[in-house]
């Protein structure tokens, strides 16, 4: 299992909406989807909860910590702050 | 929730823990000794644990390092059961970086070092605000941070779960490592508040 | 942020409904009932009958009156059981005859 994104990539979070195709079980939190931020570091490699939560086999995927500036995901935030998530690899592609 | 028959969130919750306590005897998968011990265990932990860890780090630039690079064994280094918890995520504040641990989708929380989570933190208004309004939560513990100090909003949605390492307060050169872990507060290590 | 997503209800980061909210700060000690059912999940989970992962999915999918209705643990036990009776751990009838036989 390689992690492919490196530290200080800018990455895109995908602009996907599985909720709206079924049950689902999904951790990337919809004020993301579609947002592009920059890769910190490899967390490590786990179990993918989106199927883990269904009770069945589970790939294992790459988890990073990413940084996204606060505006503009947010208006009310302050510029300059930042808001810093887990999210597997599926959900990223490059910027 | 889709079960024919019983309406699992409309039944009285009392009566459903007593069906399951009983169902889950009969079967051998949680004896009431089991479910005592695990409460004794839980309730061992609390943010005090923490507190040490926070003291040691700011004590011990080697602690420091370690409880940055892999919390989890810091915290079985000074004997805090982590029984096959999640891995523990240690976040350095620095003066120009202050920050504020959040669950949006659930509650996320290191709780074989904390302990449980406080109410405020599972609370729908606290999981709304924290990503989107950070200073203003903060405001709500009367909590200003210094300028040019950014919040760093850390929102717990993996394997990980996060504590803060917050900034030793100013004049506490003098104070030991246990009066030094007197002053850490559970707000403390989730970033509401800052020491003092 | 335009929020017109369908986003799922559970997934509250800036909610509108909830993000002006004041804090409740006051400390609201667990119950017992509290502690029995994280006891359960966690014997569960060490057993490996039921994940924090499938714990979470039970939790997401109570009807969003319901989820915001019931007490944290409470929804906690709503999934627990859920969970038990979906991976067939105990049985529906089992769940109602115990059901019937407490006060």
């Amino acid at each position: 299992m390689t992690a492919r994104l490196a530290p200080g990539a800018l990455v895109r979070v995908r602009d996907d909406w599985p909720e709206t195709r079924g049950k689902v079980h999904i951790r990337t939190p919809h004020y993301l989807r579609g947002r592009t931020g920059r890769v910190v570091r490899h967390l490590g490699d786990f179990p993918n909860p989106e199927d883990l939560a269904f009770a069945r086999p589970a790939r294992i995927l790459p988890l990073y910590h990413v940084l996204f500036d606060q505006p503009p995901i947010w208006h009310e935030g302050s510029a300059g702050d930042e808001i810093l998530v887990e999210i597997y690899e599926p959900w990223l592609s490059p910027a | 929730m889709a079960e024919p028959g019983l309406n699992l969130p409309s039944l009285p919750p009392e009566r459903l823990l007593g069906a399951l306590r009983a169902l889950l005897a009969a079967k051998g998968l949680a004896s009431p000794a089991e479910i005592a011990e695990r409460i004794a265990a839980t309730d061992a932990a609390s943010p005090a644990q923490g507190a040490r860890m926070v003291a040691k780090a700011w004590t011990d630039p080697d602690y420091r390092a370690l409880m940055l690079a892999d919390g989890t064994e810091a915290a079985l280094s000074l004997g805090i059961p982590m029984r096959g918890a999640p891995p523990l995520g240690v976040l350095e504040d620095t003066p120009a970086l202050h920050h504020l641990v959040c669950c949006t989708l659930c509650s996320c929380y290191p709780r074989a070092v904390l302990g449980y989570p406080p109410f405020w933190y599972k609370s729908a208004g606290y999981r709304a605000r924290a990503v989107r309004d950070p200073r203003g939560l903060l405001a709500e513990w009367g909590t200003v941070l210094p300028p040019g100090t950014k919040i760093r909003v850390v929102d717990s949605t993996a394997d990980y779960r996060w504590m803060v390492l917050p900034l030793r307060p100013a004049g506490t050169a003098e104070l030991s490592e246990v009066a030094l872990a007197a002053l850490v507060r559970e707000t403390d290590m989730i970033g509401v508040t800052l020491p003092m | 942020m335009d929020l017109e997503t369908p986003r799922a209800h559970h997934d509250l980061g800036g909610a509108p409904k909830y993000f002006c909210q004041g804090i409740d700060k006051e400390a609201h000690a667990l119950t017992d009932f509290d502690k029995e059912v994280d006891a359960i999940r966690q014997a569960l989970g060490a057993k490996k009958i039921m994940t924090v992962d499938e714990l979470r999915r039970g939790i997401e999918s109570l009807p969003e009156a319901d989820y915001h209705r019931l007490s944290y643990y409470q929804r906690w036990l709503c999934s627990i059981a859920d969970n038990l009776l979906a991976r067939g751990v105990i049985t529906e009838a089992e769940l109602a005859a115990a059901l019937a036989s407490e006060p």
